[in-house]
């Protein structure tokens, strides 16, 4: 382990070299274009693959296709470049590909201010896509997080032949750190099951005893089926009910019923709190000063910073906050994780705290708001 | 138990029959490149498990459901990005996207402009019906003008696109034209594409009578078969200047371009050694 004065951006490359990236593949986006920068540097000494392709469509599926070549692969964007994105992550999950999609978000909507942060994306980084399933979101506040979320983000990935989505944003991405960086021995790295069965027995959508079906890639004998239509266990199509009830169902629980073990989150104050402010990604930073702030007034507050984002983890969130009074929701858009809170805490009252500010939004500015609910 | 197909081998025999239409033209595409695969498979230059399939959404696309090798049935008009990952993770593979003329020249446009572009090393074989067929007959790039489309019902008022010429002016390695019509001259084509290093671009004039030639009046698969090979012109060597795409004047066939630059893969290998200290791998 060493330690380094990092960007958020670059740990997020420093990290992805470290859980085993093989591809990236991406188009340049402010403010995420470092990470590409740093890895067309880097990676190639790592035996890994840094191409730019003629936009983020592209990108998107390269990483899809090299993913079943056997290589952990990335990309990275922003809002308009994942907008683009957004069919072949639908593809990504019907077909059970692991990838990592490391989305910087700015003030939008459209063009926006490119250089500015906001999280008005934190909904459409998983329900985007077509096709009502949820894809993994971890959320990192600092360049540390944002080192530990990427290795974790891949390991999620290949555990559960899923796409996940690492939501920063422009306030991370170049705000720098002190971050741990840790040797590939130092950390536990996942991946994927592959087949323990000759290829002519080989399923490449059979779970066997689980969720999750061992992946076999190309050019090992398999004959791999790649289907991006409703299919079978063989990857056949097979547009009838029955198959597309299992499929559903499957592709929805193997993230769901992991919810607990893709849970993360940390706290300030929490033992004695009345009021807690939970936020995620670079409103943390405001929401843990506010709630300094509030107690220094005498307000039991507390801060909830969350790093995971979906899947919602109901039991595990009522419970966090089982011991406090109301809750408040502090994010820099209008409001919206609070619809998904909203939607899981129903015994005591959840406040939204919508701040629209280019930079963090100031902790003060918090606190008033607050000051009126208590 | 019925005598087998020779090609058996090399499909999923139990997909047989396959969705498309009887009169379709797919079916010869199939079999004509599954020949020439078994011949460079038997001349030692593929490895069976070093072939991989890719299409994104279409008739054409759905070919990938049949050969029994990897495959991917991608999203429409991305087959090409997928492709040219597999080759730089594993180059190794020889990769095949097959696409319509939808699917590869409208949707997928900006992929296969800079895939020639990059001399990537793929066989890209683009079956081209003049039509959207999956879809139910709406316009492609490929329609003639004038002709009645779903989508264009006083006649398609634009100019069609020739793809043998944009893939010749960006520097594929190789461009032909073949026709379904022509099966012996198409699997020569496919036969001498597949151990092309860089970017070989097939056009397969295709036909689909239950869409195409209900529009033009010709839905009787004997009767669009024919009216196709009335307007193919057979050349050999043909200059990139008589590759007009004109359904008026008829449709050369044959081999446009053909050079031994290197490929994609190889000049990517070549630069990227210098993060090794500038020495090869």
């Amino acid at each position: 382990m060493r330690y380094e004065y990092l960007t958020g951006n670059i740990a997020i490359a420093e990290a992805s070299i470290t859980a085993g990236l093989k591809f990236y593949a991406g188009y340049p986006i402010t403010p995420t274009s470092d990470i590409f920068e740093y890895l067309a540097k880097e990676l190639p000494k790592h035996g890994g693959h840094v191409i730019q392709f003629e936009d983020e469509i592209a990108s998107i599926n390269a990483v899809i296709g090299a993913s079943w070549a056997c290589a952990k692969s990335m990309t990275a964007t922003s809002g308009p470049g994942f907008s683009l994105m957004l069919e072949a992550l639908s593809l990504a999950v019907i077909t059970e590909t692991p990838l990592v999609v490391a989305y910087v978000m700015r003030t939008g909507p459209s063009t926006g201010v490119p250089t500015r942060s906001g999280q008005y994306d934190v909904l459409q980084s998983t329900y985007g896509f077509h096709g009502g399933l949820v894809i993994p979101v971890l959320a990192p506040s600092t360049p540390q997080e944002a080192y530990d979320l990427t290795i974790r983000a891949f390991n999620i990935s290949e555990m559960l032949r899923t796409p996940v989505v690492l939501l920063s944003d422009a306030v991370i991405a170049h705000t720098y750190g002190k971050v741990a960086i840790r040797e590939r021995s130092e950390v536990d790295l996942i991946d994927r099951t592959k087949p323990s069965v000759p290829p002519d027995a080989y399923k490449p959508y059979d779970p066997v005893n689980g969720l999750v079906p061992p992946m076999a890639c190309f050019g090992e004998g398999y004959n791999v089926l790649v289907e991006s239509l409703t299919h079978d266990e063989r990857g056949y199509y097979a547009p009838r009910t029955d198959v597309q009830r299992r499929l559903m169902w499957r592709l929805y629980k193997k993230i769901v019923e992991n919810s607990g073990k893709l849970f993360d989150y940390s706290s300030t104050y929490l033992d004695d709190c009345d009021y807690a402010l939970v936020s995620y990604g670079s409103t943390a930073l405001t929401a843990n000063v506010a709630a300094k702030l509030l107690r220094e007034k005498g307000y039991r507050a507390c801060s909830v910073k969350l790093k995971t984002l979906f899947p919602v983890y109901e039991d595990g969130i009522v419970n966090l906050l089982r011991g406090v009074k109301k809750v408040f929701v502090v994010e820099n858009n209008l409001g919206l994780y609070y619809r998904e809170l909203r939607g899981v805490i129903r015994d005591k009252e959840v406040v939204s705290v919508p701040l629209i500010d280019l930079d963090v939004p100031p902790p003060q500015e918090v606190v008033e708001v607050i000051k009126e609910w208590l | 138990m019925a005598v087998g197909h020779p090609l058996d081998p090399y499909l999923r025999t139990d997909r047989i029959p396959t969705m498309w239409c009887p009169g379709c033209g797919l079916g010869v595409v199939l079999g004509t490149l599954l020949r020439a695969i078994d011949r460079r498979i038997k001349e030692g230059l593929l490895k069976r498990e070093h072939i991989a399939f890719v299409g994104g959404i279409g008739c054409t696309a759905r070919m990938t459901l049949y050969p029994l090798f990897d495959s991917a049935h991608v999203i429409h008009g991305r087959a090409i990005p997928f492709a040219l990952a597999v080759k730089v993770v594993k180059p190794e593979m020889k990769m095949i996207v097959v696409g319509g003329d939808g699917d590869i020249a409208a949707i997928g446009g900006n992929h296969i402009l800079h895939a020639i572009r990059r001399n990537a090393d793929i066989l890209v074989v683009m079956v081209n019906n003049m039509i959207y067929g999956m879809t139910g007959g709406q316009l492609a790039p490929t329609t003639p003008r004038g002709l009645y489309t779903t989508t264009t019902p006083y006649g398609n008022p634009e100019k069609e696109i020739n793809m043998v010429k944009l893939a010749a002016a960006l520097g594929a390695n190789y461009v032909a034209r073949g026709s379904i019509t022509h099966p012996h001259l198409l699997e020569q084509v496919f036969y001498k594409a597949l151990v092309k290093q860089g970017l070989a671009f097939i056009e397969v004039l295709s036909t689909c009578p239950e869409i195409f030639g209900r529009h033009i009046g010709l839905r009787n698969p004997v009767d669009l078969y024919t009216e196709l090979k009335k307007r193919v012109v057979v050349k050999t060597k043909p200059s990139v200047d008589e590759s007009d795409y004109d359904w008026e004047k008829g449709f050369v066939i044959g081999e446009f371009v053909e050079r031994d630059d290197p490929g994609y893969i190889e000049i990517y290998r070549k630069y990227i050694s210098k993060a090794f200290g500038g020495g090869e791998e």
